[in-house]
This record gives C-alpha cells, structure tokens and sequence, in this order.
C-alpha cells in the first residue's frame, strides 16, 4: 500500500473523495484515507460511460474482502472515461490512490460546485493530519 | 482474535502456500465424563460417538427435537468415558446449558471448560514442520489428538483444522498461550485473522454456524446428512427421518465480476428462489464465490443461477465442492 499522503491542487469531499478539475471536465477517486479504511480492494464497479453523477450520491461501489462502500461523486457531470483497468487491477486504489487508482472522469455540469469542496489544508484538518 | 493483522488476501495466501497461526480462543469447550458420557453424547450428537476410539476426533451437529442445528461441533475422546467438545463461541453457553439440562436419567458430569483452554490454529503445508520443532512427544494423525508439549507448554495437540490445509489446532492453559504463540509465530508462521479464516474455509465449503447452518436450517439440507446416523437416536433423529428437503445448501461460483455476500438473493429462472448464506472474493481462485440454499431442483453442479448483489444480476454457476482444490 502507498504512503499516507493528500497532494496539493486537489478539491477533496468530505467523504474522502478527491476531484481534479481541468476546465469544465474532472478526474475522480478516493483519498489514501478512504483505501487505508476499506482495506484491500479486490472489486471496482464502474458506472457506465455516459451516466449521469450527482454531488453528493453514490456513483460506484468498491469493495473489499470483507465489505462493500460506495463512492461519492464530489461533483455532478456525465461520466466520459472510466478506469477499465480497474477491473482488472482494483488494487491500483490502494496502491497510487492519486494516479493509476483513478476512478473516473466527469464533464462537469456545474464548475462552481468545486466551490463548495476543501482544499487540501481544509481535508488535512478534517482527518486531525 | 482480530480480523486482519497485514490483510486478508496476504495471510490467506500465507496458510495456503506457508503456514498461519489463528488465535481461536474464543471457541468454548464443554468436558463431558463419568461411567454413561459415551451414552450421553450419542443422545445428544448426530454423529455416532461409539465410533470414537481413544485419543479420536468426530464432527457432529447438535440438533433440536425437530432437527434445527443448534451448533456444530467437533468431540474428541481423551479416556474412555472423559470427552472434550469444542463449541462455537456465540452458541456456547446456550450448548452448555443444554447439554446440562439433558443429564438427567445419565451417570455423568459435564462441565464447562472454556475458561480452562485457549485455543491456536497452526495450519499450512509448513504446519507440522513448524510444530515439530518445538514438539515434545509424537504430532497427532488427522482426526486424532494427543497430549504432548508444545514450546514447553503442556496441550493437546489435535489433528483437525477449519482450512482445507494440513495442521492442527492447539487447546492450551491459557497462562501458556502466548509462549506458544511466540514460538510457533517465531518460527515463520504467519499471524492470521478472522478474515483469512472465513475465506479459507469458504473455499473448502466448511459451514459456519450462524451463516450457513442455524435453527430455521436442518442438517439434511445443509448437507451434513453424512454426520447423521439416525439409528443412534439422537434428539432429533426421529424428526429428520420424515425429512425431505425442498431446499439444499450448494457451493457456486460467480461466472463473471462481482462479489456475493450473505442474504443476497440467489435467482433461478428470473424467480428470487433462493439467498446466499456465505460469499466472497475468493483469494486463490480470484472470482466471487459463495454458498447459499436453493430449491432441490437447482442443486446439481452446473446449473446456472443468478445472484441479486444490491440490484445486480450477477451470473452464477453451482458447483462441486470444494471450489478450491490443493492441485489445481
């Protein structure tokens, strides 16, 4: 597993979801916390391209050998990409949480709603880091 | 005993390729003598405990009178009328209290001995390697169990295990169990948890207590038929005479993604006819595996079924047992 870490120039939600903003589209996952709490990842379940996700609801479940948790969307959109090397490979969320854990990737319908989301120090505090 | 010390997959892998050490001590132990335990323990268990020979080991089911499993349970025999039966620790006291409340009409003394055994599961194709190096005295056969020390400490080492792997289960004062522990851990066996111990036995398709067998569950549709001799007369042998399931527990495995777990139902035929008792990723085999009742009818290895994992048709196809096998 990766070291705990919470980069910089990440919008984090405080079900320990992190977004990556790029203009009106964004990258999803989950942070080093959310990983270290479910253990290891042995299923992603993706939504299918072209679904519609909503700050705040579940958009995928991932899932551990012993339980099951959702996946909250930071923000709304319609998914564009999702991470199929994920089913091949789930333990990638425990192992680059940031990079190659990477969950999906949304055209946002409402860019202004990474107003609402913390930043890195705001997250950090959050976890008592 | 905690469900994970390094990760469930890692400490899986470690007892089937290595050896594990699991801290069981929660299981309860019920002692069982004087001149009529023999006699006693046939009218309480399914098994047929005259067929226990000295220094022996059986599995049984203790039924109520219309067959519901109350636990299941392994007795060995440690002199001809003095046995030892290991319990499953939620059922313990409610064994205890119902082996003592059947005493009556019997010469015989049961007491409750968990407080007097801790309990470690060395289990692994390195297990007996491990074992003997701190090993006074002969290691036990399968399904036997002898008195012997073990890194000093006075046990009973016991030929059995709950893995599919070769080992032994360990009942030791529990003043003595951490040097045990340290010994044998010491020696390269890999802590193990809860975790690990729920997918091992799932892929040999050991039942557990509380998911796959229960009250509302007899042990002809659990498939422990086979532990069952109703011409022992034991407390619910005459009900489960006139029994005919309509339902059977069947191991299956997942044919594509996802994951079972407990109370999912289990679809037949576009129709929820049945629900997964136990489920999970399957470490060794790397798909979602499970068990579950299903009508009579779905029962045969081979048949496809579906399972409803919060919404999801997952496809599914029942299965010999075990769905994990040493040479594959």
């Amino acid at each position: 597993m990766a070291e705990e870490s919470y980069p910089d120039g990440l919008l984090y939600h405080p079900e320990h979801d992190w977004a990556k903003v790029d203009g009106d589209t964004a990258t999803f996952g989950v942070t080093w916390y959310a990983q270290d709490q479910l253990g290891e990842v042995v299923f992603y379940d993706p939504p299918d391209v072209g679904t519609q996700v909503n700050a705040n609801s579940a958009y995928a479940e991932v899932e551990s050998v012993k339980a099951v948790s959702d996946v909250f969307a930071p923000m709304s959109g319609e998914v564009t990409e999702v991470n199929e090397a994920l089913k091949e490979a789930p333990e990638k969320i425990n192992d680059d949480p940031y990079g190659e854990g990477w969950m999906v990737r949304v055209r946002l319908s409402d860019p202004s709603e990474a107003d609402s989301l913390m930043d890195v120090n705001a997250y950090k505090e959050s976890l008592g880091r | 005993m905690p469900v994970q010390y390094e990760g469930i997959r890692q400490e899986h892998v470690a007892v089937r390729t290595h050896a594990g050490l699991f801290d069981v001590s929660h299981m309860g132990e019920i002692e069982t003598s004087g001149p009529d335990a023999e006699r006693f323990l046939q009218h309480l268990l399914s098994n047929d405990v005259s067929k226990i020979p000295l220094y022996g080991a059986q599995y049984s089911v203790l039924c109520r009178e219309d067959g519901g499993v109350l636990d299941d349970l392994f007795t060995y025999r440690l002199e001809a009328d003095r046995f030892l039966t290991v319990t499953n620790a939620a059922n313990h006291e409610r064994d205890h209290q119902w082996f003592a409340r059947h005493g009556e009409g019997f010469d015989v003394s049961v007491s409750d001995a968990a407080e007097s055994y801790a309990m470690l599961a060395l289990q692994g194709p390195q297990a007996r390697a491990i074992l003997d190096a701190h090993l006074e005295g002969g290691a036990p056969a399968r399904m036997r169990v002898v008195e012997a020390r073990v890194a000093g400490v006075d046990c009973l080492v016991c030929g059995t295990g709950y893995t599919g792997e070769d080992g032994v289960e360990l009942l030791i004062p529990p003043s003595g169990a951490v040097q045990v522990w340290d010994a044998l851990t010491g020696d390269g066996a890999a802590p193990a948890g809860l975790g690990a111990r729920d997918t091992l036995r799932l892929e040999v398709c050991f039942h557990l207590y509380g998911n796959d067998l229960s009250e509302d569950r007899n042990p002809i549709e659990a498939g422990l038929g086979w532990v069952c001799k109703l011409d022992t007369d034991f407390i619910g042998a005459d009900a489960l005479r006139e029994v005919e399931p309509s339902d059977k527990l069947v191991p299956f495995a997942f044919t594509g993604p996802g994951i079972p777990r407990q109370g999912n139902p289990i679809v037949v035929d576009g129709t929820a006819a049945g629900v997964v008792t136990s489920g999970t990723m399957s470490p060794c085999l790397d798909i979602g595996i499970g068990m579950g009742y299903v009508p009579v009818g779905a029962s045969e290895p081979g048949t496809k079924i579906e399972v409803d994992v919060r919404g999801k048709l997952r496809p599914a196809e029942v299965r010999e047992r075990p769905l994990y096998r040493k040479e594959q």
